[in-house]
């Protein structure tokens, strides 16, 4: 029980910690972004003055910054984050809900090849240590990580889409087709990651002293891997999750461009560009709870996987 | 090795019926349409719209009171025809009866009316509005100094329409069927409010209707099975795809995937060229790149010389061949060609060779005070972009190559790059393109006049604006065209700014969707296309018959020539029109009203302003496209 309220005010301390985070980060990315020169409706076409005006006026620009930022808080506070000035029929609510559930599939879809896959690689590869296998499944996860996403992608899309024709191009319908090639191509530099990660914390904890100890009562040793050591192994496969998921499920700009996916990560690239204010807002802010919240999470892993955690929790 | 796509396209032969239809026996059973719209449109409301894609979309959902041929000629839209009066500042509009908006309800003149005020409303906050300046009052309309209904439009009777003019626009007609000009349905846009735009609350008068809208994923538009034409519509469901890459809009062609490409990578051309070379359409287009000085800033104030010889030195034979190398036209002006009724005046060195354009250059460049010793040193500056840097590197060198100058280039993100333009503080050479929003010498023109809100060249000449002015109010088709020659003539004596090559649209374009044309507006309407189904497809061997297209009757309008035609194919013999007694020239001459026809050369060429302008490699928010064609 104690344990518990530790963890419960611990967390809800964390959830607290939250709000200066956001406040300053809203504050920090409010004016930059209008730092920057240039507005949302400059172009290389002459706006009649009184046509600026009038854009200005609808979308509130030509209050003073200040009044304008207290706007905007007000806004935020009942989680509105005002329509977009580049997509002009949506909000920015909107486009965030379109774009995440996209972005979310393809996230922890590629999430989850990558885990399981990296780390039953880098598990075997720890148990064979300096073997051939082990050298073989290493340089591999070394060239995933090294060759980037966008020289994979277009290679995966000319041989199994243009040549052979098994699998869509490109576009995004929903279909378990549509996602195979941005999933994988996401997944195989994170893969080689964990890959390399887990063979090296595997390492590690398979020369500890705990398992030596359950060696010597003679556990069998595919108990010793599940019961004992593949548990503290995964505790920086764990740790570096937490943030590379965040980065997953919001969208990456390079697979979203070339497989044509309308997820979230184009929208910080675009939306800034474009000065769509509302729009660089509204993602940052969310990207921003996400990070927030799945550090929060990868906290309550942590305590679940490691107990000496939990033990210090209580005091 | 062969694409997954090209085991199956061979097209039959296409077979036009009588009337100049395709034969419905060598029609793909499925008419379903994919076509690449490059970038997400901003919005579907026709009076926000601003950019390309938009506009692409929106010349499918809705019929202005003009409308394009294939080839980009004006013809009737929902107006079956119309008069102007004698001074050319009222236009009367005869609507089509049978017009109905996608839920039935018939087209009238107050959906018109409705519509051009809605455009003008400030509080609708049109950024594309200026289209609607020609119209009396608008000006002050937009501004809200006067009530909506003191726009120049008014409703004469349920299906006439009266459209007054502050001045003789002879290029009126083709800003008609520009979306800000577009009717919208009442009723619905009173219920939904903003959210009028989205599938299933639009109604819309065109040939298709919006059926389905993902953001950035996918626009599905269903045909309209209550337009006036839709026996004569042939594609039954057209889906608009955004690429942010253009590499794998080629890719997903060359699966079989997209009919039409917005446009193709410039790094793909020699490989395109020859593995897709029936496929790859090139095509002049209605736009300009070129070099602008800025005049306010040391070296190029009043040193007309200099801007002269840096303009020589360029061989704009080698740029276009070894730089844009996708058949752009080295240009020597700022009008491009394509314009109905206007040739440019060319200056007397587009005559020259490049050796005597080199040796008057460095004349002037010695003569400017510039040696070896003290080479000219200068900035250029250009927006992010592969084919902007290459051009500006190019230019560079062979600059230097010539007279020895010391260019350096400066690459900025678009906005910066405008914001730094419109300030004439640090630019000194910029890179510059214009795409015009409709065929009139005029829209490139005024850019350099004094008071233009984009005159980034600070260049300023009373004669010039003069003669500006005078062209605005000219109602008379031929002393309009010379004086805009004139006008010409006084600029590229001037030289704010160094001409290098006229835009092409290039893209692919599968063989088997016929029933477009290339035009240098480059807008092409779903409604004219359709597909051939393939000759694997075909049931029984195809008959080679190709009808002669035979001329058709115009339907009850004025203006010749509607009929469909095939890309490709024979262009059908056009009618003369039935012109009005007196020719252009005539005009003021005897009364009456008159039929509008020919009297308007201008808008006639291919004219249109949809999808607005500016620049192709510009940047992501311009209007146009954006990505620099790489």
């Amino acid at each position: 029980m104690i344990q518990d309220s530790g963890m419960l005010r611990h967390s809800l301390q964390r959830l607290l910690g939250l709000v200066p985070t956001l406040l300053m980060l809203i504050t920090v990315a409010f004016f930059l972004i209008r730092v920057a020169p240039g507005g949302p409706f400059d172009s290389e076409k002459a706006l009649p003055p009184e046509i600026e005006a009038n854009l200005n006026a609808k979308y509130h620009l030509d209050e003073p910054l200040v009044q304008q930022y207290f706007r905007y808080l007000g806004q935020i506070a009942v989680l509105d984050f005002g329509p977009s000035f580049q997509y002009k029929d949506w909000t920015v609510n909107e486009l965030i809900a379109q774009g995440f559930p996209v972005s979310l599939t393809i996230g922890l879809l590629a999430m989850a090849l990558a885990f399981v896959l990296g780390t039953m690689l880098g598990v075997t590869a720890a148990l064979r240590q300096n073997t051939g296998a082990d050298y073989s499944l290493m340089g591999f996860a070394m060239l995933g990580i090294s060759i980037p996403n966008f020289v994979v992608a277009p290679l995966l899309i000319l041989l199994l889409a243009v040549y052979a024709g098994w699998l869509p191009a490109g576009g995004w319908d929903w279909g378990i087709a549509s996602m195979v090639l941005p999933v994988v191509t996401l997944s195989l530099p994170v893969t080689a990651y964990i890959a390399r990660l887990t063979r090296g914390s595997m390492i590690e904890v398979l020369h500890s002293n705990f398992i030596r100890t359950a060696r010597a009562k003679g556990l069998p040793e595919s108990t010793i891997i599940r019961r004992h050591a593949l548990r503290p192994a995964l505790l920086p496969v764990i740790s570096f999750m937490g943030p590379a998921t965040a980065g997953m499920i919001s969208g990456s700009v390079v697979i979203e461009r070339i497989f044509s996916i309308p997820g979230l990560g184009s929208y910080f690239v675009q939306g800034a560009l474009n000065r769509d204010y509302t729009l660089v807002m509204g993602v940052v802010i969310f990207y921003g709870v996400l990070i927030i919240l799945l550090n929060f999470i990868v906290d309550l892993i942590y305590a679940w996987l490691d107990p000496k955690i939990r033990y210090d929790e209580k005091h | 090795m062969n694409s997954a796509r090209d085991r199956f396209i061979q097209p039959v032969e296409l077979i036009l019926t009588e009337d100049g239809r395709p034969d419905p026996s060598v029609l793909a059973r499925e008419q379903v349409l994919r076509r690449d719209n490059r970038e997400e449109p901003q919005t579907l409301d026709p009076h926000l719209a601003e950019g390309v894609p938009a506009s692409h979309i929106l010349r499918d959902l809705f019929e202005g009171l003009t409308a394009e041929s294939p080839d980009g000629r004006v013809i009737p839209g929902a107006a079956v025809r119309w008069n102007i009066s004698r001074d050319g500042k009222t236009y009367t509009f005869y609507l089509r009866r049978d017009a109905r908006w996608s839920n039935g309800d018939p087209v009238t003149a107050q959906d018109f009316v409705y519509g051009l005020q809605r455009s003008a409303n400030p509080a609708t906050a049109s950024n594309y509005a200026q289209v609607l300046l020609p119209i009396a009052n608008a000006a002050e309309v937009l501004a809200g100094k006067l009530p909506l209904n003191q726009l120049g439009v008014t409703a004469l009777e349920e299906f006439t329409l009266q459209i007054s003019l502050n001045g003789p626009t002879p290029y009126f007609l083709g800003l008609l069927n520009h979306s800000s000009t577009y009717p919208v349905h009442r009723p619905s846009v009173l219920a939904h409010g903003p959210a009028f735009s989205r599938p299933g609350n639009l109604v819309s008068n065109g040939a298709y209707v919006l059926k389905d809208w993902a953001v950035r994923s996918r626009i599905v538009l269903a045909k309209n099975e209550n337009y006036w034409d839709a026996e004569n519509v042939i594609i039954e469901q057209v889906l608009y795809f955004p690429f942010e890459d253009q590499s794998s809009a080629v890719k997903r062609f060359r699966a079989g995937e997209l009919h039409w490409t917005y446009e193709v990578p410039n790094n793909q051309f020699d490989w395109l060229k020859k593995h897709y070379a029936e496929e790859l359409v090139i095509s002049p287009w209605l736009g300009s790149y070129y070099f602008g000085y800025n005049l306010w800033r040391e070296p190029f104030i009043e040193n007309p010389g200099l801007r002269l010889a840096l303009a020589l030195a360029l061989d704009r034979d080698l740029l276009t061949a070894k730089v844009t190398q996708f058949g752009e036209q080295p240009s020597y002006t700022l009008v491009p060609p394509g314009i109905r009724d206007y040739v440019s005046p060319l200056p007397e060195w587009a005559n020259w060779t490049q050796a005597e354009r080199q040796q008057e250059a460095r004349r002037l460049y010695a003569s400017a005070g510039y040696t070896d010793e003290y080479p000219l040193r200068f900035e250029i500056r250009y927006n992010t972009g592969e084919n902007n840097k290459k051009m500006a590197l190019a230019v560079a060198s062979l600059w230097k190559q010539v007279l020895g100058v010391q260019a350096s280039l400066v690459n900025e993100e678009w906005k910066v790059f405008l914001q730094n333009r419109e300030q004439k503080v640090l630019t000194q050479v910029f890179r510059a393109g214009w795409i015009s929003d409709y065929a009139d010498a005029y829209s490139f023109l005024e850019l350099f006049r004094t008071v233009h809100g984009r005159n980034d060249y600070g260049y300023s000449n009373p004669l010039y604006d003069s003669l500006l002015e005078q062209i605005a109010s000219e109602r008379i088709p031929s002393r309009r065209r010379r004086l805009m020659f004139e006008a010409e003539r006084v600029l590229l004596a001037d030289l704010p700014f160094i001409p290098v090559y006229t835009y092409v649209t290039k893209r692919l374009v599968d063989p088997r969707l016929k029933g477009w044309q290339s035009n240098v507006m480059d807008h092409h309407y779903s409604k004219n296309m359709f597909l051939l189904k393939t000759a694997s497809d075909a049931d029984t061997p195809v008959v080679s018959k190709r009808a002669e297209p035979s001329e058709v009757e115009g339907q009850e309008t004025v203006v010749p020539g509607e009929q469909q035609l095939e890309h490709g194919v024979q262009q059908a013999e056009r009618g003369e029109p039935e012109t009005v007694p007196g020719g252009p020239e005539e005009m003021t001459g005897d009364g009456g009203e008159t039929v509008a026809t020919e009297d308007q050369p201008d808008t006639s060429a291919a004219p249109e302003t949809g999808g607005i302008v500016a620049d192709p490699d510009g940047e992501k928010t311009e209007p146009v496209p954006q990505d620099p064609p790489q």
